[in-house]
């Protein structure tokens, strides 16, 4: 089952909304909380990321019997350093964001950790594209 | 902890969910970083915050939080209530400083997580 998401980057009322309407599927779905909460704390990293961090960006979401894979792709000023921006309490976050609860610099590495597979590239002055899988059983 | 007793300690109000009021917790984090109570594994635990914006909330939904406490009298608002009410977070409103509130819980038996 594919579900998609549209982002706008700056719209913190609406960030959540895709992570929200994820958990609920995978509630009805009699997914165990466990794997739940993994796949919606990741999600919800990833699309406040781009509400962050990015200018728009689309998520979707392939749902099958043994797992979830999300694919988060953006627009946006993209990450010059990968293996910095996985470093546990590295952040760029703006005065804006931080007002919004976000600029800890641990989102990314804590995707990492929830995810069973978890791949992310990136070009300067285009974007960023993340895929995270994690498995059911 | 019993719900109703946390708010008598810290002066607090609850603004949302009172019909769980006899519920008890055991444990508490208190951050206003999302993203430190995000690395939290488990999820029965009090949220203490002062945030009082629609992320606080999102946060205690993907994280599986029962209870937030907002400190610093900062105020619920109505979007935070109504996404609160679908994911049955009850939250409490304390005027209170975030140190003044988890002095007073930790000394009355409140756990921390780690
Ligand atoms: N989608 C993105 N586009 C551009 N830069 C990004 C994106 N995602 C992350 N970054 C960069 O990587 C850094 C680290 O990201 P990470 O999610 O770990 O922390 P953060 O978003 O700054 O804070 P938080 O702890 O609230 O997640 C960001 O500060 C930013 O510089
Ligand atoms: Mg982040």
């Amino acid at each position: 089952m594919l579900s998609e998401f549209k982002i706008e980057g700056g719209d913190f009322t609406r960030a959540g909304y895709a992570s929200s309407q994820i958990k609920k599927i995978l509630k009805n779905l009699n997914v165990s909380p466990d794997v739940v909460k993994r796949v919606v704390v990741a999600l919800y990293e990833a699309e406040v990321n781009i509400v962050a961090h990015a200018f728009k960006g689309v998520i979707v979401a392939d749902i099958s019997n043994s797992g979830i894979k999300l694919v988060l792709e953006d627009e946006g000023p993209g990450i010059p350093d990968i293996g910095m921006a996985m470093t546990k309490g590295y952040s760029t976050a703006s005065q804006t964001v931080r007002e919004m609860g976000f600029g800890a610099g641990m989102g990314l590495p804590n995707i990492k950790d929830n995810a069973d597979r978890f791949e992310i590239v990136s070009e300067v002055g285009k974007g960023t594209r993340l895929s995270i899988e994690i498995d059911f059983l | 902890m019993i719900i109703r007793e946390l708010c008598e300690m810290v002066s607090g109000r609850i603004v949302c969910g009172e019909s769980r009021r006899e519920e008890s917790v055991e444990y508490a984090f208190a951050s206003d970083l999302m993203s430190d109570v995000l690395t939290v594994r488990n999820g029965n635990f009090l949220m203490i915050t002062g945030l009082a914006n629609i992320q606080s909330v999102r946060t205690a939904e993907m994280s599986d939080v029962p209870f937030m406490l907002l400190c610093r009298n900062k105020k619920a608002t109505e979007q935070m209530i109504e996404v609160a009410q679908e994911n049955k977070l009850l939250i409490v409103e304390s005027p209170y400083s975030m140190f003044r509130c988890v002095g007073i819980l930790y000394n009355a038996g409140l756990k921390p997580l780690f």
